[in-house]
């Protein structure tokens, strides 16, 4: 008598056919490794199953998570909360408060015990026995702690919780501490960034939705689908960079001809998200294409590596250039002698490669 | 037993104590205690800010010109206004002037926080404390229909058939049973007064205000990269400007600016045809409802913001208000002084910090702050487990600043009490005409409504604000101009051996400032006092009760299990409790270290 509404029952008010129901169930089988066998099973799981129940708890954070994620533009924030997942607990969201809320908390876990994803923003303080973050009378550590015990996964959204970001930053006078070291014995997930971008935010979810499976993570433990490659490696300035064409600074020529922003400190060549694909608010712009160098929030410990307009100095591995390591390691305390040399090296390779071309031609 | 506050309140801790904790729909993290007569009548309020951060001992040494970067961290909601705020400060202690593009495009940004901050506010953060969706599958869409072209003839989603798909979408949710962010609402508390059909019309406009304020902010995108937390630069704004040469798809180019147009006219129709039409619509049905005042009618300030030049920030030329009133005199706007030591002080006598000197205040740039977590004698529960705080002790992790010693009201609200009272044009005439409207008398704007009806009216003056600095953006650009940075002191070789300065905004809550210390190109001590400072202080050394105390003063509650009346007066205040709670001692206190396991 069960009045859940399925997943399938949600995709047929959506408006999606039967036919392309079953063409998405087996376009979901050979993505997952699966034979055409498989077809009617993840049909009939899609049938019968109820949307995913999500328990969303705060600690010390800005809340910019939250609000990146209603940024989402596809699907739509308010297509994840009414069709796609079942949003049980959300204190920036819900009708509920004071005891209401806690009740609706509960309940959630206590129905759905090892069902429910526990999507964490922000991070427990340890220090003053947690009383850092007060919920409901309590350290909020223990209610996360509970929240987990009962989660199939959790989600630590953005650098709070990934990392600790900025109340962890020297010297992390609350103690603030990134989930995992709170929570032991479950699958974490991170999606690091300042926030992270919505796209990202909710491709994670219906990706679990979707294959029922967690996403690959790196070993840091993001998706690596999403977490895989440098900002630096899909730059659109990139070939500014390659060809050692530099902003030098503030708003000179250079910066009106949207030249590289490495020298004004950008942290795109050591910085691992999707901004320089994706793109932030539906793909409108990320920070390097509004003019200022990526200041590396996904990173771990961001904040306390030296200034945001300090040049890195560090960077290694780029792809083809073997030797711009080589000479890097040469020019090691020479401040960003390593990516002076590695892009000047990149610009001859292309002289050079342009010679052979004619040549050939 | 009795006590009378000197702001004028009668405090009766006897009758029943109701706890409300964690209070939901804000930023952060706050519980609220009041205690009710027997005829449900608030006689007593206890506001707890339940989270500390210590940004400011962060930033101790820190470069300043990455500190807008740390403190736009404060807070993802009202997310720039902290990093613009610092950028002023910053460039006051350094004497960095901006460019006018660069003053131009900060205000285009600021509005547009404003804007949707407001909007989100409203929606999604505020509305269920007056609208009641589950009410609204009763309604008739063709009834509902004719309620929206009445009330907002200029809207155009407005057929039965759309409130009809809407109404059957979210009758399949309730249906569901699985009621998410709905769950264990109020729905049945006679508090709700709205009949179904207002009810459908505004869980519809909470549905289409998610669509449109991701629409919003791309503004922020545009000219910071991102948002929530774009990006920005003291001396000016990162984004350089380039209409007419190569390689303008690297910076704001046409296409950008067409863009910003654009959203700016959505976001002039959403407030005109939506916004404001149901707050008007609602507040109809709740026009007797004028509980939450607390202190707007008598001590209110704001320090004003959106400077018209570039580099001004005298009163006459700020598009939103400066002044502080006292005693309730509205005919008297006084002058608001950042830098004045005897002015804006902060009190610690109810915050779990100590002081050197117990009792005393003190002014931002020599603030102190050492946690010192401890609960009263007759609190109830434990050290980790508070059943009941005792507000005659320490109870909060908000300090509790005070103008002249006066505790202050800041916000929209303020704002425009500040405004209508030194005659600002467009605000006096945006209040005479809503109150004509709904045919209330000036008085009625010192409530939890009159809170909301400004912020709606604010945000309908900044969507026009935001297109006038486009187009004096657009002007300039003509004359000749695409300056956005001024690089003059960036090195900070050229900056004094010791500086200090101030930067003030308006943020979407009420007036905030930043005060910094630099010495030898680092900082010194940063202070940070913020709008739910203000608001959501608790008493002081002299027994002053804070803004949101007092509006929760002598309200009816019809159901004290049920607080659906509280959470209406403490959401009017929209608080932000990451940004109230985050400051820190300036010689980095030690505290002990746990553990991990």
């Amino acid at each position: 008598m069960s009045q859940i509404e399925t997943f399938y029952e949600v995709m047929r008010r959506q408006g999606i056919t039967r036919r392309s129901f079953m063409k998405y169930c087996s376009l979901t089988a050979s993505a997952l490794g699966l034979g055409p066998s498989f077809v009617p099973e993840i049909a009939h799981a899609m049938e019968t199953k109820p949307r995913t129940p999500v328990i969303w708890v705060n600690g010390l954070e800005c809340t910019c998570c939250s609000e990146s994620f209603i940024r989402g533009a596809h699907p739509l924030a308010k297509d994840v909360v009414l069709s796609m997942i079942s949003l049980d607990y959300s204190h920036v969201l819900m009708a509920a408060a004071g005891h209401a809320a806690e009740a609706a908390l509960a309940e959630a876990m206590e129905t759905h015990k090892g069902n429910y994803i526990l999507a964490v923003e922000g991070n427990p303080p340890l220090n003053e026995d947690g009383m850092f973050c007060i919920v409901g009378g309590r350290p909020f550590v223990e209610k996360l702690k509970e929240a987990a015990a009962g989660a199939k996964a959790v989600i630590a959204w953005g650098a709070c919780a990934s990392y600790g970001c900025v109340q962890a930053a020297k010297p992390n006078p609350t103690q603030a501490t990134p989930i995992h070291k709170v929570i032991t014995d479950k699958p974490i997930i991170k999606i690091p960034g300042c926030p992270p971008i919505a796209e990202v935010m909710t491709g994670v979810i219906t990706y679990m939705l979707t294959f029922d499976r967690l996403p690959e993570l790196d070993r840091q433990g993001r998706p690596a689908m999403f977490y895989g490659q440098r900002i630096h490696d899909k730059c659109y300035r990139r070939p500014h960079f390659d060809a050692g064409q530099f902003v030098e600074a503030w708003d000179d020529d250079n910066a009106r001809k949207g030249y590289c922003l490495y020298k004004m400190g950008c942290k795109g060549p050591t910085t691992y998200n999707a901004c320089s694909t994706i793109g932030w608010n539906e793909g409108i712009s990320f920070p390097i294409q509004s003019g200022h160098g990526c200041i590396g929030c996904s990173e771990d410990g961001f904040w306390d590596q030296g200034g945001f307009y300090d040049r890195l100095t560090n960077i290694k591995q780029f792809g083809v250039e073997a030797n711009a390591d080589q000479v890097g390691l040469a020019a090691a305390g020479v401040v960003g002698g390593a990516v002076a040399v590695h892009a000047a090296i990149s610009a001859l390779k292309r002289a050079q490669k342009k010679t052979q071309d004619k040549v050939e031609g | 037993m009795t006590v009378n506050t000197p702001n004028g309140f009668t405090l009766d801790t006897g009758g029943t104590r109701v706890v409300v904790d964690p209070v939901t729909r804000i930023e952060g993290h706050m519980r609220c205690e009041v205690n009710v007569n027997d005829q449900n009548v608030i006689t007593n309020a206890v506001s707890t800010g339940t989270m500390w951060r210590g940004l400011e001992v962060i930033l101790k040494g820190r470069d300043p010109r990455d500190a807008w970067a740390f403190t736009e961290r404060i807070c993802g909601v009202c997310t720039g206004t902290h990093a613009l705020t610092s950028v002023r400060a910053v460039e006051d202690a350094l004497g960095i002037t901006i460019p006018d593009n660069a003053n131009s495009i900060r205000n285009i940004m600021q509005l547009n926080l404003q804007i949707h901050d407001h909007v989100v506010h409203f929606y999604h953060l505020h509305a269920l404390d007056w609208v009641n969706p589950i009410n609204a599958l009763r309604a008739d869409p063709k009834a509902t229909s004719e309620l929206q072209q009445t009330v907002g003839p200029n809207h155009p989603l407005s057929s039965p058939g759309y409130f009809r798909d809407v109404q059957n979408r979210l009758k399949a949710f309730v249906e569901s049973g699985q009621l998410g962010i709905f769950k264990n609402g109020y729905w049945d508390n006679p508090a709700y007064l709205l009949p179904p059909e207002a009810d459908l019309m505004a869980t519809t406009h909470y549905l289409e205000a998610l669509d449109l304020q991701k629409e919003i902010v791309k503004i922020h995108a545009i000219f910071g990269g991102k948002n929530p937390h774009p990006n920005w630069l003291v001396g000016g704004v990162p984004c350089p400007i380039n209409v007419h040469s190569t390689g303008a798809v690297g910076a704001i180019n046409m296409e950008r600016l067409n863009l910003v147009s654009s959203i700016i006219d959505k976001c002039i129709a959403f407030n005109r045809n939506v916004y404001l039409p149901d707050v008007v619509a609602i507040g109809g049905f709740y026009k007797n409802w004028l509980y939450g005042g607390g202190l707007s009618g008598q001590a209110v300030m704001a320090y004003g913001d959106i400077p018209e030049n570039a580099n001004d920030f005298s009163p006459a030329q700020l598009h939103l208000p400066r002044g502080a009133i006292i005693n309730g005199n509205l005919n008297d706007v006084q002058d608001v002084d950042v830098r004045d030591p005897e002015q804006i002080q902060e009190f610690v006598d109810h915050s779990w910090y100590q002081y050197a000197e117990a009792g005393k205040g003190l002014h931002p740039w020599d603030g102190e702050t050492t946690p010192k977590y401890e609960l009263g004698p007759n609190a109830k529960g434990s050290r980790t487990n508070i059943e009941q705080i005792d507000e005659a002790a320490k109870y909060s992790w908000i300090k509790a600043p005070r103008w002249k010693g006066h505790a202050m009201e800041v916000g929209p609200l303020a704002r425009y009490v500040v405004g209508y009272a030194s005659g600002h044009e467009d605000i006096k005439n945006q209040v005479d005409g809503l109150l004509r409207t709904m045919n209330l008398p000036v008085s009625a704007l010192f409530s939890t409504l009159g809170r909301t009806a400004a912020r709606a009216l604010e945000s309908e003056y900044c969507g026009r604000l935001q297109k006038h600095f486009f187009d004096k953006l657009i002007a300039n650009i003509r004359n000749g101009d695409e300056s956005t940075a001024n690089v003059a002191k960036w090195d900070p070789s050229t900056w004094p051996k010791e500086a200090k300065g101030v930067g003030m905004t308006e943020a979407p809550r009420g007036a905030l400032g930043h005060w910094v210390k630099i010495k030898d190109g680092r900082i010194e001590n940063y202070q940070c006092v913020v709008p739910t400072t203000w608001n959501g202080s608790p008493r002081d050394t002299a027994g002053n009760i804070g803004a949101f105390e007092a509006a929760l003063m002598n309200t009816k509650v019809e159901r004290p299990e049920e607080p659906v009346e509280i959470l209406r007066t403490l959401h009017s205040f929209d608080p932000c409790l990451a940004c109230s709670t985050h400051v820190m001692s300036p010689d980095g206190h030690e505290l002990a270290t746990v553990k991990v396991r």
